[in-house]
């Protein structure tokens, strides 16, 4: 694998019993990328993302994750990249300052690490006054944030984003989408899923999965010109009309 | 103009422990008969909450509410005969067939599928092929239109649904709208609760929710002429620095990312041209474009909350 991507996917495939849910896909996405991984309901993207983190055994291909091999190294994998989603962020029965611990220590940073680190990371986030607050109490907006930070502890190379502004109101949306600009920008790989067409548009490059099939991938810009549209919301809509999979 | 839902100063607070929450604070609005009207707003606005209220499941603190002219509280038999709920949380049986989730909530409403099929037909056709499938074992978008076959089996004269298209992707977001846009012309009338600000537009009035209040309530496009400031849509090679530069920028009041273009407000609503044309002239950036254009409900909405 050429150490220009930092994920490097052949004819990956999962299927499950009959049904394959990703269906041979290949791609690259390049270190300090945001890459904008899209599909619609049903189409396989949630699938792709757990084989990439090492949670799902692939039936067949190649990929390799942060410079590992996906069917050896996974454990090695899940060491160097970061995970959060809409759906599971932080717990809610914790504080923050518990939560950044906890997760601190599961990816093995030492206690000064962690101590400075959540300094820091109150710091930014403007949440001093807010440390001992249970996780539960925030605003979804607030959480997703720390919940990005969180998984950015360990300084990942790579950073797994699954629908993260799901909900999120508009302005904080926007503050999330600042914060993966700057860990782009610091060289952290961003890969990312959402139901928002306009934050596709902030994406370098993004792909489109219909019926477990990647059937685009380029920067926003050829993805219009390719597909005549004017937005990314034509060209997604144009292509997961296409589909034929029966979601059931 | 008959009324369907009149909300009246509705209040609610959440104690947890020792810190109480005011989910909804003074909370008036209506909905005329055979409306379709969206409650716009992230989590944590209120919505559920009022929806609760409205459907007879939870109590408000102070205020009053009524639907179809029956009071949530003295009459809440009535409306729950008259109205249809889809929570947010799928809320069927996850162990009942398709078939039998119907049959059972047909059955609470003394009505058969059969007699309301004309009603449900469009909907029911789609999970039609999966009746026999348990309901916990469908995906997402399976489960949601069999959640608004049961909403609809009694042929309510209002419903009301929560998030309908939260975590719906656009294609399957674009047909559920279509589908409500039937079922009004059908005569019922609707309130429907979404973060996604582009489904305001959707509605034929809007209140626009944020942590427990309304802070506007009117048909989208009153909402989007009434923005009354500047907004102007700019692009260049470097969108991050354009955007850092721009907020620098003292006259500039906002500069958010809209897509592919950054969106700027002004302070000043009274700007002139060459001001403007000034500012972006002190922007260091290859090959700027700027165009006036015209406020979005999210600019709207942003801009509300920055108030």
């Amino acid at each position: 694998m050429s150490s220009e991507f930092a994920i490097s996917v052949r004819d990956l495939t999962k299927r499950f019993g009959s049904f394959t849910a990703v269906d041979a896909v290949t791609f690259d996405v390049r270190r300090g990328e945001i890459f904008g991984f899209l599909g619609a309901n049903g189409a396989g993207k949630t699938t792709a993302m757990r084989m990439l983190c090492g949670l799902s055994f692939p039936t067949s291909g190649q990929a390799h994750v942060a410079g590992f091999d996906l069917f050896t190294e996974s454990e090695k994998i899940k060491k160097n990249i970061g995970y959060m989603s809409q759906k599971f962020s932080l717990y809610e029965d914790l504080t923050i300052v518990e939560n950044i611990r906890f997760y601190g220590g599961i990816y093995g940073l030492s206690d000064t690490q962690i101590k400075s680190k959540t300094e820091r990371m109150l710091e930014q986030l403007h949440l001093k006054d807010q440390a001992k607050a249970l996780a539960r109490s925030l605003p979804l907006g607030w959480k997703q944030k720390i919940s990005f930070s969180v998984a950015m502890l360990h300084q990942p190379k790579i950073v797994f984003l699954d629908e993260p502004t799901g909900g999120v109101d508009p302005v904080t949306r926007r503050e999330f989408w600042t914060m993966i600009y700057q860990a782009a920008h610091e060289g952290t790989t961003v890969f990312v899923t959402t139901h928002y067409m306009d934050e596709a548009e902030y994406c370098d490059r993004v792909s489109i999965m219909v019926d477990g099939r990647i059937e685009a991938l380029n920067t926003p810009a050829e993805l219009k010109k390719h597909f005549k549209a004017p937005s990314m919301e034509n060209v997604f809509i144009q292509l997961a009309r296409k589909a034929t999979r029966a979601d059931g | 103009m008959s009324l369907s839902v009149t909300v009246s100063n509705v209040n609610k607070t959440f104690l947890t422990g020792k810190t109480s929450v005011d989910a909804l604070k003074s909370i008036t609005f209506d909905v005329k008969k055979g409306e379709l009207f969206g409650l716009i707003g992230p989590d944590g606005a209120g919505k559920t909450t009022l929806f609760r209220i409205l459907t007879t499941l939870m109590l408000a603190n102070s205020g009053s509410a009524a639907v179809d002219g029956y009071d949530v509280v003295r009459d809440y038999k009535e409306i729950r005969k008259r109205v249809g709920y889809m929570p947010g949380r799928f809320s069927l049986y996850p162990d009942l067939t398709v078939a039998e989730n119907l049959s059972f909530f047909a059955t609470l409403f003394n009505t058969t599928l059969k007699e309301n099929y004309d009603l449900v037909k469009s909907i029911y056709r789609q999970i039609e092929p999966f009746a026999k499938r348990k309901a916990g074992a469908l995906s997402g978008g399976m489960k949601q239109k069999l959640a608004l076959c049961c909403a609809l089996i009694h042929r309510p004269s209002f419903l009301f649904l929560d998030e309908p298209t939260t975590g719906v992707d656009a294609v399957s977001r674009k047909e559920f709208w279509e589908l409500l846009r039937e079922l009004q012309a059908s005569g019922i009338s609707i309130v429907v609760s979404t973060p996604y600000m582009d489904e305001a537009g959707l509605c034929d009035r809007v209140a626009l929710m944020q942590e427990g209040k309304i802070m506007e309530i009117n048909s989208p496009a009153r909402i989007t002429e009434n923005f009354g400031k500047p907004l102007y849509a700019v692009k260049a090679t470097d969108m991050f620095s354009l955007m850092q530069q721009l907020r620098e920028v003292e006259a500039v009041q906002t500069c958010y990312p809209f897509g592919q273009y950054h969106h700027v407000v002004f302070h000043n609503s009274q700007l002139s041209l060459e001001e403007v044309r000034r500012v972006f002239g002190t922007v260091h950036t290859d090959q700027l474009e700027v165009q006036r254009i015209e406020a979005t409900i999210e600019d709207c909405f942003m801009d509300l909350m920055h108030q």
